[in-house]
């Protein structure tokens, strides 16, 4: 039975010529990219052939402004830490905002118990910072904003162009989280005004297990692992060279093919944001109208609760998220959500909708026809639907 | 995540819906995440004649719901009254650990119907339904965390097993 993958955010599938490169990587038993013979420096061409392709699917002129870690969780981490342990003398603190990542969440919380201080920037009702609001937030001892380029969960993605202008002329160090950004939509890092930049090469069809960090040069950052001179001296350990080559081949398809797959990934986008109210009524879009990435649509569905939704929709072999607070681990209710003036009731059934290059506009009507019957079904379970129609 | 009971109950809820002339009616909440619960009652002869439910909540709370409302049927009030949160859960060959504590309140339901039906009967204005609140101590007198069910100290206003800021008076 084929299973309608409308669950993106979560995983992609990696592209055959991608796996293609992996195997034939495998197959190479590349040699340690560090060794001066023959072998060694084979590698590490590979490697600097992969450094290229990934600089310039983010328009970075120095590719050594490129480094590869073990996915965006590393890169999040290494760019918060690395920071703030590096200009812990200048200044102890951060400013952030209140719809970011765990990785970034937790590597703040991390730093505040060791006696770092945070300012938290609340966002508008589509989950917006306002640049503004940066500003003033910026002190005397301020050594490190960060702010996510798209959020994982509504897709709406931020004015990071605007903060960077202010980062700049307030001479404080930018780091942007756009794990779900790179290789989806085009992303110059000049443009941008950014020091820092993590993103995932599983984003763009890639495997896991490998990401990238963009450090402009001259920005004071320390490593995360210590050990060996890999990487420039910024990320120590034998290269992950399988995970990278792929990597670079995955970069080049998404810089060669970005138009074609914005178009279609937007076609699919509109025609379930279109066609949305002849299925189902009494919801709300999460994701901003215009700043949007192209691949996601969170929606909170009224009086029903996300997990049976999934479980329902999993019957019908169709894979979405959601972001109920009865489908994660912890139980929370989300804070991007909360954030963006979500009531708990409403958090509860909010269904993520991220598609890929391969979804066709045949998976998004098969959705939406079983998403109306799943939640016809749901709101006769439910409480608070009857409340309403009693009323 | 869930047993094949949990998911057959899921999948084929029984007895849902509203008695409309019901003789009780029970209504739990657990507002920190959202899930909902409301059962009613037919009584005859000290006897729950006929049960329904409406849920708000996930899988395994649409099961707990379902389960209850199978093992009450036909009982007698004093049988009903033993019923469990406890009885529900192993019925349903297990929940997961973390789910035990906010979506198991079907009992709890159960239990403020029955009592509901013994106060009008006994001729006590039917009070306004007063859905409980976000942490009672539904199992024992130790604090847990309602967003991951581990042990706290009731002073606590961060749990460290799932990095959640509680309020202070969970």
């Amino acid at each position: 039975m084929k299973i309608i993958n409308l669950d993106r955010i979560s995983s992609n599938p990696i592209l055959p010529e991608v796996k293609d490169a992996m195997i034939a990587a495998i197959r190479k038993d590349f040699a340690n990219p560090s060794s001066q013979h023959t072998p060694g420096e084979e590698a590490a061409e590979a490697l600097e052939k992969a450094r290229q392709a990934v600089a310039d699917l983010i328009h970075c002129e120095n590719p050594r402004e490129v480094v590869f870690t073990s996915g965006g969780t590393e890169s999040v981490n290494h760019a918060i830490k690395g920071v703030a342990f590096a200009n812990m003398e200048q200044g102890k603190h951060i400013v952030t905002s209140n719809i970011e990542h765990n990785a970034v969440i937790r590597s703040i919380r991390r730093l505040k118990s060791m006696g770092f201080k945070v300012t938290s920037i609340s966002v508008d009702p589509y989950g917006r910072v306002n640049p503004q609001d940066v500003a003033d937030a910026i002190q005397e001892d301020t050594i490190l904003v960060s702010i996510m380029h798209s959020n994982n969960e509504t897709g709406t993605i931020q004015p990071i162009e605007a903060i960077g202008k202010i980062t700049r002329e307030k001479k404080v160090i930018f780091h942007c989280d756009a794990v779900d950004s790179v290789g989806v939509v085009r992303l110059d890092v000049q443009k941008l005004g950014v020091d820092l930049l993590s993103f995932a090469s599983n984003t763009f069809y890639g495997p896991t297990g490998v990401g990238g960090l963009y450090i402009r040069r001259g920005t004071k950052v320390w490593p995360l692992l210590d050990g060996g001179i890999q990487e420039n001296n910024k990320r120590a350990g034998a290269e992950n060279l399988v995970g990278i080559v792929a990597m670079g081949v995955a970069a080049e398809l998404a810089n060669q093919h970005m138009e074609s797959r914005l178009d279609h990934l937007n076609g699919l986008k509109k025609k379930l944001l279109d066609e949305l109210p002849e299925y189902i009524d009494e919801y709300i879009i999460n994701t901003h109208p215009e700043f949007s990435l192209p691949n996601l649509l969170s929606i909170s569905v009224k009086y029903i609760e996300g997990e049976s939704v999934v479980l329902m929709l999993d019957d019908e072999h169709i894979s979405v998220s959601t972001r109920s607070a009865c489908a994660t681990g912890s139980l929370r209710a989300s804070h991007v959500l909360l954030s963006i003036g979500r009531n708990h009731a409403d958090a509860q059934g909010t269904l993520v909708v991220s598609f890929g290059v391969d979804n066709t506009e045949a998976d998004i009507t098969a959705f939406l026809t079983a998403l109306q019957n799943v939640v016809t079904t749901l709101r006769n379970i439910s409480p608070l639907y009857n409340k309403i129609a009693k009323s | 995540m869930y047993s094949k009971t949990v998911m057959d109950h899921f999948r084929n809820p029984r007895n849902v819906g509203v008695i409309e002339d019901a003789d009780g009616i029970g209504e739990v909440g657990n507002p920190l995440c959202g899930d909902m619960m409301t059962i009613y009652l037919k009584i005859e002869d000290e006897r729950i004649r006929d049960i329904k439910f409406q849920t708000f909540g996930c899988g395994s709370a649409i099961a707990v719901s379902s389960m209850l409302t199978e093992i009450a049927m036909g009982k007698t009030l004093d049988e009903a009254k033993k019923i469990t949160n406890k009885d529900v859960a192993e019925a349903l060959e297990g929940l997961p650990k973390n789910k035990l504590h906010c979506s198991n309140l079907g009992a709890d339901a159960l239990q403020m119907a029955i009592k509901n039906y013994e106060d009008v009967k006994s001729g006590k204005k039917r009070p306004e339904l007063k859905r409980k609140d976000a942490h009672e101590h539904t199992h024992g007198e130790k604090c847990y965390c309602p967003y991951c069910d581990i042990e706290i100290l009731p002073e606590t206003t961060f749990c460290e097993a799932c990095h959640t800021d509680l309020k202070e008076n969970h």
